[in-house]
């Protein structure tokens, strides 16, 4: 039960990206297209997920005063191998995140979970946790690709949505770097809005 | 055995036949990384201290000194430990690990070092310092010079002027950002999601400066 409470947290109520507001360099920059947001969300969660493994599972090991440096080495550690495994296996992907594959290790996101989770839970829920909020990154990127790819380049996962027309002439801001900040700001006013409605409700 | 290392610093590493220091390359790499290729607001470097410490304009100045000051030493250890220490060994694929160590050793080392000496300084720039290792344009910079194989001057030159690029983007945002605390903001924008907006609006600015590099 708890697990499952510790999983689903990280998709709506905290999720990492609308809610918190962390990891924002790789969640504006790798969003032009759903291809790549799923790409990084699969990378992110991946590390994510065995960074709170390994982190809870030496939880007594690690001494506080160094936990922090023992954290970012464990942290690189895993994004060295999805860096290599992508590299590897999926040459374009890797091309198209570029820069933000090495940048995971300083993704807040992962470093917050380790330090805010799991040092202080057991292996099981460190996992779920990791698990939830991975999930909860993907998910946002894609909610974000999907704007920018259909205003920007009138496709979807590479699908045409809106027909020749449109993708002769798209919108192009939406996938350039101005697009990104102003429809994180839309977003987030969005989230505001759906906040003061509950609080309104509630009362 | 010193003119070894220049070798290896001036030729070798540099990945080009030419070490010569063009001032034309010089000043590509200067308005592409404070202007064209603006850390912040064109590459997404860094938001995270943009949004936090773009309040006011006093900690943002401080912020960017920081970043500045910390950018070059990170890449002079990074860059010096890539080509010296990790390519003749032939590990240099273990360069994310090595980076972060020594931004994160560099930055505790930097703190030590002012409390010590320069406790005014230390005062003034200590509570950005800790911020500053999870700062990813810090370890973006260093490895940017790695993927571009710029020889040991351009990365310095790069590295500093991209801090300045944060710095400008950082200053630029706190002067925006106090005028706002008095305007007229529609009550579900206040906050991040107009801070959001507004960087927007600066970003589309410097799309203008696209066509200055030739």
């Amino acid at each position: 039960m708890s697990l499952a409470r510790e999983f689903v947290k990280g998709i709506y109520k905290e999720n990492p990206i609308f809610r918190i507001v962390l990891g924002m360099c790789p969640f504006l920059a790798v969003s032009v297209s759903v291809e790549n947001a799923l790409g990084m969300g699969a990378a992110a969660g991946f590390v994510l997920v065995c960074s709170n493994f390994l982190v809870s599972l030496l939880r007594n090991a690690i001494p506080s005063k160094v936990r922090i440096p023992c954290y970012i080495v464990i942290i690189a550690t895993f994004v060295t191998i999805v860096d290599l495994i992508m590299n590897a296996y999926l040459p374009d992907l890797h091309r198209n995140l570029g820069i933000f594959i090495p940048l995971i290790v300083v993704n807040c996101i992962i470093l917050g979970r380790a330090e805010g989770f799991a040092n202080k839970n057991s292996v099981p829920a460190a996992i779920a946790d990791g698990l939830g909020m991975g999930l909860g990154f993907t998910f946002a990127m894609i909610v974000m690709a999907t704007f920018r790819e259909i205003l920007g380049n009138g496709t979807w996962l590479g699908i045409n949505l809106l027909g020749e027309a449109y993708t002769s002439q798209p919108l192009l801001i939406a996938v350039l770097a101005p697009g990104a900040f102003i429809l994180m700001g839309f977003i987030l006013g969005f989230f505001n809005i759906l906040d003061n409605r509950r609080k309104g409700g509630a009362r | 055995m010193t003119s070894f290392l220049m070798h290896t610093i001036l030729v070798q590493a540099s990945g080009t036949p030419d070490p010569g220091f063009s001032f034309g390359t010089m000043m590509t790499i200067i308005i592409g990384a404070i202007f064209i290729n603006n850390f912040v607001l064109s590459r997404f470097l860094g938001i995270c201290p943009f949004m936090g410490v773009s309040k006011q304009l006093d900690s943002a100045l401080g912020m960017g000194a920081a970043v500045v000051f910390v950018m070059a030493l990170a890449t002079l250890g990074c860059w010096g430990i890539y080509h010296l220490l990790l390519v003749p060994l032939g590990i240099g694929y273990l360069n994310t690990i090595a980076f972060i160590i020594i931004i994160a050793a560099l930055v505790q080392l930097v703190e030590m070092i002012l409390l010590k000496f320069s406790p005014a300084l230390y005062q003034a720039l200590g509570i950005y310092l800790p911020l500053i290792t999870t700062n990813c344009a810090i370890l973006g910079v260093a490895v940017l010079n790695i993927n571009e194989k710029y020889s040991l001057g351009y990365s310095l030159i790069n590295a500093v002027a991209a801090g300045i690029g944060f710095t400008l983007a950082l200053v630029l945002m706190a002067g925006i950002r106090e005028r706002l605390e008095q305007a007229p903001i529609p009550p579900a924008l206040k906050g991040l999601p107009i801070a959001f907006l507004m960087a927007g609006a600066m970003s589309i600015a410097f799309l203008g400066f696209a066509g200055l590099g030739g």
